[in-house]
């Protein structure tokens, strides 16, 4: 059976400022399972981002989890002691930012800052935990590990910062590791490297692995599973071929629908999402994509439960609806979906 | 397309830093982040130039504004010679060849207000004044999708999908012909992305522009390019028409960079071809073309 590793209900995450409470995530469900991959997609302001950080425990002032539940191998973890997290975060969940630059300590040496944190969290002696970390950084793809223990992070190119930055993530063997962009900020050639690195160490252990990313390309090369945001809200979730093949919500598809395809004739226009994303200090009181959805109807105005559209496969979407699609052809869904596959499987409220 | 005139032309150009310098202020060591560089951009087509961060795209972009004054090498302007000009001579130029940059968060003065902002350049280049310019802006705010009553917001007021918007408001204002547009759409959101795209390509065939595309997002620049040059280490590594490059391409890194693109189709295999520096012998070997207007620094 599979192991759940990390499960959020309902949570949600407000930040309080001058103009507000900015209600950054409005209500997010969501699993990870020991040994796959879930990607989280969403543009800038979807909540994605802030999402992990509470998996982490790092809402900080002006942010607060004001509902919701956050569990960690069926344990809440709301209410805890830093002491308790910063336990969990090391030993257990680990994390990979987007910039290692800052996450990494500039005047002192790779190898100082890796066995500082392999014998804190696993009780080594010096020597052994310095064997480790050339181990780690072994596995991590850097070559000559013990001469680059002693380099300081400067003396690093922007992939190699990265590659550290994830053997020292795994240096403590954690059950899951967040890595929020941690692509974004290098060249393509070196992303599909770290990119090929994560597949690799997926294949090699159990690990869970959650990847936050705005790109869909690097979700289609790497998750297994994927969840999709927008507006502080998970718009739909599903396999990964689920997403990319079937793809349920109006959102889902219109961001699909505006990459460019891969030899796609070169004058073929893009089909843009019109409009612009919600503003959470005063969010619609419905489905957050009501503005931009070709497809919105009377409906849209309450907000839509997450329906069942196949195995693992959700969207939050009136489309799917039993009594809408009975009066209206769901086809009109477009963009793929047709309009068997939603009436077939129907739509069972949650 | 092949016919037209070419608009703009560089010529071995280089640009060389000095990255550091003795006590006396004399260079010892120098940065050669353009080495070399020759291309031409035909008057109504879009050139992209892609490469990684440090590859000299940018400063060749920069080097075309005269933004920089280059090392070497010349840039030709409709038959003129930049670099020799004076800041007198350069006005008209100032005026024809205008730019986009990628952050709109940083690119808009913030203390003036769309009128000011995008009037501005009119006034400078003396295009109009008073109500005619008043008019002209809100007519170019609509163009650009925005609204005749944001004649008097201020740019916090706006999403960075709109800044951008404004920005190419701002460089559309003064009716210029070339457009040099560096990494326009890399920090806006995906779903944005696409309308900026969409709205270049309309503005282009709508004033009949010319514009060299940069950028790092390969999949965006096959789209919106007719041709494309790849840089490397401060050279064109190869030019050619976008599907021939993407279809066939014969530097050994145009191919390491092609295959590192992440395809959105989790059924899509990845070949990745590794490109190793040290192992490739044809290194400072010179572009020469090795079919109809491709061209490949290969030996």
């Amino acid at each position: 059976m599979t192991e759940r590793l990390l499960e959020m209900e309902d949570l949600r995450v407000s930040f309080y400022s001058r103009d507000g409470e900015n209600q950054a995530v409005r209500g997010v469900s969501l699993h990870v399972d020991a040994g796959e991959t879930v990607g989280i997609v969403g543009e800038s302001g979807s909540g994605k981002s802030v999402t992990a950080k509470a998996a982490l425990g790092l809402i900080g002032p002006p942010g607060k989890v004001i509902g919701g539940d956050i569990r960690y191998r069926g344990e809440s973890l709301l209410g805890w002691s830093d002491g308790r997290w910063r336990k969990l975060r090391g030993n257990r969940i680990a994390m990979v930012f987007q910039d290692p630059m800052t996450a990494l300590n500039p005047v002192k040496k790779i190898g100082a800052q890796m066995t500082e944190v392999i014998r804190r969290h696993r009780g080594l002696g010096k020597a052994e935990a310095r064997r480790e970390a050339a181990d780690k950084l072994r596995e991590v793809g850097i070559s000559e590990p013990e001469r680059r223990l002693d380099q300081y992070p400067h003396e690093f190119s922007g992939g190699m910062r990265q590659r550290v930055m994830i053997a020292m993530a795994l240096s403590c063997e954690p059950e899951l590791l967040l890595a929020d962009e941690p692509t974004t900020a290098l060249d393509v050639t070196i992303q599909a490297q770290i990119l090929d690195l994560l597949k690799d160490i997926k294949a090699r252990s159990n690990m869970g692995i959650v990847l936050i990313t705005h790109d869909l390309g690097v979700v289609a090369q790497v998750c297994t599973r994927v969840v999709v945001m927008y507006g502080g809200m998970v718009m739909e979730e599903g396999a990964v071929e689920d997403i990319f093949y079937r793809a349920g919500h109006p959102y889902t598809q219109g961001l699909l629908k505006s990459v460019p395809k891969r030899g796609g004739g070169l004058r073929e226009r893009l089909v843009p999402i019109e409009g612009t994303p919600p503003d959470l200090l005063d969010p619609p009181p419905g489905c957050p994509f009501i503005e931009r959805c070709p497809h919105a109807f009377g409906k849209c105005v309450e907000r839509p439960p997450l329906f069942e559209l196949g195995d693992g496969h959700r969207a939050l979407c009136w489309l799917h609806d039993a009594e809408h699609s009975a009066a209206k052809v769901p086809g009109a869904a477009a963009g793929g979906t047709d309009a068997e596959t939603v009436g077939e499987r129907g739509a069972s409220d949650e | 397309m092949n016919n037209a005139k070419t608009l703009v032309e560089v010529r071995d150009l280089k640009k060389h830093f000095a990255k550091e310098k003795d006590v006396w202020g004399r260079t010892t060591q120098v940065l050669k982040a353009v080495d070399g560089v020759s291309f031409g951009i035909r008057k109504g087509e879009t050139f992209g130039l892609v490469g990684e961060s440090g590859s000299g795209k940018s400063t060749v972009g920069r080097c075309l504004l005269r933004l920089y004054d280059y090392t070497a090498g010349e840039v030709y302007y409709d038959g003129q010679e930049l670099s020799k000009l004076g800041d007198q001579e350069l006005r008209p130029f100032r005026r024809r060849i205008q730019s986009i940059f990628q952050d709109p968060y940083s690119s808009l003065n913030p203390g003036m207000n769309v009128l000011e902002l995008i009037g501005e350049p009119m006034d400078i280049h003396g295009v109009s004044t008073g109500s005619a310019r008043r008019d002209a802006v809100a007519e170019l705010l609509i163009k650009v999708g925005l609204k005749k009553e944001h004649l008097s917001r201020y740019p916090h007021e706006f999403s960075g999908g709109q800044r951008q918007r404004l920005s190419i408001a701002r460089a559309l204002s003064v009716r210029p012909e070339f457009v040099v547009c560096d990494e326009p759409i890399s920090a806006l959101d995906v779903s944005v992305q696409a309308q900026v795209v969409n709205m270049l390509e309309d503005l282009q065939a709508e004033f009949g522009l010319t514009y060299l595309f940069i950028a790092h997002d390969l999949s965006m620049v096959r789209h919106i390019s007719d041709r494309i040059g790849v840089m490397y280490g401060g050279r064109l590594v190869e030019v050619a028409d976008s599907d021939e490059l993407y279809d066939n391409p014969l530097h050994p890194y145009t191919q390491a960079l092609l295959s590192a693109i992440p395809v959105p189709d989790p059924g899509a295999a990845a070949k990745r071809i590794a490109w190793d520096r040290s192992s490739w012998s044809g290194e400072g070997v010179a572009l020469r073309e090795v079919g109809p207007g491709h061209f490949a620094a290969i030996p």
